[in-house]
Order: structure tokens, then C-alpha cells, then sequence
């Protein structure tokens, strides 16, 4: 095994861990601490496949903006503390439905992409993945910012208090 | 051996949206699963050589920032109302 699939795998089990934790703990600020560590493993999975520019995205996005988004969202809400209150009645079906995808899902790729295991990653340049972008994903990226723009708006109406009503 | 990780967060956050009542949880979990899939599209672009994997993979990440925006709003608004974010108990909508 060559160092980068040891740094993969270290990155794989924390972040598997603490993933199984986010879905099972029994306190929501805990849960999403165990959020912050997912999204941090992932990150670094992303450096160690040599994407450099979507993992510092990664890193500022999703646990710089999108985890304090979910903070404020958990101090805005009271959340009572333990498992009765946090999970409903499916726990069991819900094990069941989970447990049969993942199955699925190892089926499916050990059947389908084992080519695709090794990692033999070129680095890739920033340069590139923003050349791509704004030279043949130009629509895509103007409907993602105006979806942005609307996404925005939304929630201010949404989230404002209405005083006329 | 990253598809196998992938599959492994696709599936934790199908079991949290199912077995979650609090809907700030449910949020974080579908952001498990929309991680996943970065992890599927990241992966195939370096072992495809091909860029388009990445770019969608930045897509991706900005549709999710404008989705927990929009349900952390909705989120807010349903405890202001309710006083609860308990997925079973809103039944407005139902019949």
C-alpha cells in the first residue's frame, strides 16, 4: 500500500466514524460538531485524490459557512436532549432500509468500477477546473448563481418577522 | 476503496432522514448524502482523467449552501409558529 491509500484510509474511518455518530448521537450540538469532522475528513479525502481546488472549497464552504448555518439554526430551535426525543418510532426500518443500500451499493461497485480503486491521481491545476467552468459550464454556473440570488431572497422573506400580518 | 466510503456516508444519511425526528438533523443528513455524491463525482473525475466530475462537484456544493439556507429558513419559521421541529408532529399539509 503506498502512503496516499494509508492517508485515504486513516480519512476514510474517522470520517465513517464520526458520520455513523452524527445520525446516532443523542445531543444536536454534538451532532454537529461530528458534522464538522465528516465534512473535514471528506475534505481531505479530496486532497489525497489530488483535487486540491474542491477541497478548499470543501473546507470554506461546508465548514466555514454551511456548519454555522446549522449552529444558528440549532440556537434558534430549542432541541431537547436524548434519543426519545430525537429519533421517531422507524428506528428498526429505518436500519433496514439503510443496511440493504449500503448492501446494494457494495454489490454494485465491487461488481462494476473495481478498476477504479487504485489511486493513480494527477495533480490536478486549479487553472483548469476554472478554464472548465467559464468555458464550457458558463449556463450551468450563471443558473447556480442565479439560484443562488433567489435562494437568498427566499430566506430572508421567509425567515423575517411580518409585522403587518 | 472511495466509492466503498461514499456508499458508507450514502447510507448513514438514509438512515438519518429516516430515523430522525428533529429537522435540523434531517438537514445534516441529507448533507451527508450530498457529500457522498461528491465523493462518487470527485473519485471518477481522477480516475477518468476528466475535469467535468470537479466542476459538477463545486455545483453541487453551492446548490447545497442555497438548500440549507432555504431549510434552515423554513426550519425557523415552523418553530416560530409551532414551537416544535418535529417532523411527526407537523401535519398540516396532510390529509
Amino acid at each position: 500500500m503506498s502512503g496516499q491509500e494509508y492517508a485515504f484510509l486513516a480519512l476514510a474511518i474517522v470520517g465513517g466514524i464520526s458520520a455513523l455518530r452524527l445520525v446516532t448521537t443523542k445531543n444536536v450540538v454534538h451532532g454537529a460538531l461530528y458534522l464538522v469532522i465528516t465534512l473535514a475528513a471528506v475534505g481531505g479525502i479530496y486532497l489525497v485524490l489530488a483535487a486540491e481546488f474542491v477541497a478548499w472549497v470543501q473546507i470554506l464552504i461546508y465548514v466555514g459557512a454551511i456548519v454555522v448555518l446549522f449552529l444558528f439554526g440549532l440556537m434558534l430551535t430549542k432541541a431537547p436532549i436524548g434519543r426519545e426525543a430525537l429519533d421517531n418510532q422507524q428506528r428498526g426500518l429505518a436500519l433496514i432500509v439503510a443496511a440493504a443500500i449500503l448492501a446494494g451499493l457494495i454489490f454494485l461497485f465491487q461488481d462494476a468500477y473495481s478498476w477504479s480503486t487504485k489511486f493513480r491521481p494527477p495533480p490536478t491545476a486549479t487553472a483548469a477546473v476554472g478554464a472548465s467552468i467559464f468555458r464550457h459550464y458558463v449556463l450551468p454556473f450563471e443558473a447556480v448563481s442565479f439560484l443562488l440570488l433567489a435562494a437568498l431572497i427566499g430566506a430572508v422573506v421567509l425567515a423575517r418577522k411580518d409585522d403587518r400580518a | 476503496m472511495v466509492l466503498f466510503f461514499s456508499a458508507l456516508l450514502f447510507s448513514a444519511g438514509i438512515y438519518g432522514v429516516l430515523a430522525r425526528r428533529n429537522a435540523v438533523l434531517i438537514l445534516m443528513s441529507i448533507e451527508l448524502m450530498l457529500n457522498a455524491v461528491n465523493v462518487n463525482l470527485v473519485a471518477f473525475s481522477q480516475s477518468l482523467h476528466q475535469l467535468t466530475g470537479q466542476v459538477f462537484a463545486l455545483f453541487v456544493i453551492a446548490v447545497a449552501a442555497a438548500e440549507v439556507g432555504i431549510g434552515l429558513a423554513i426550519v425557523i419559521l415552523i418553530y416560530r409558529n409551532r414551537e416544535s421541529i418535529n417532523v411527526d408532529e407537523i401535519n398540516l399539509l396532510k390529509w
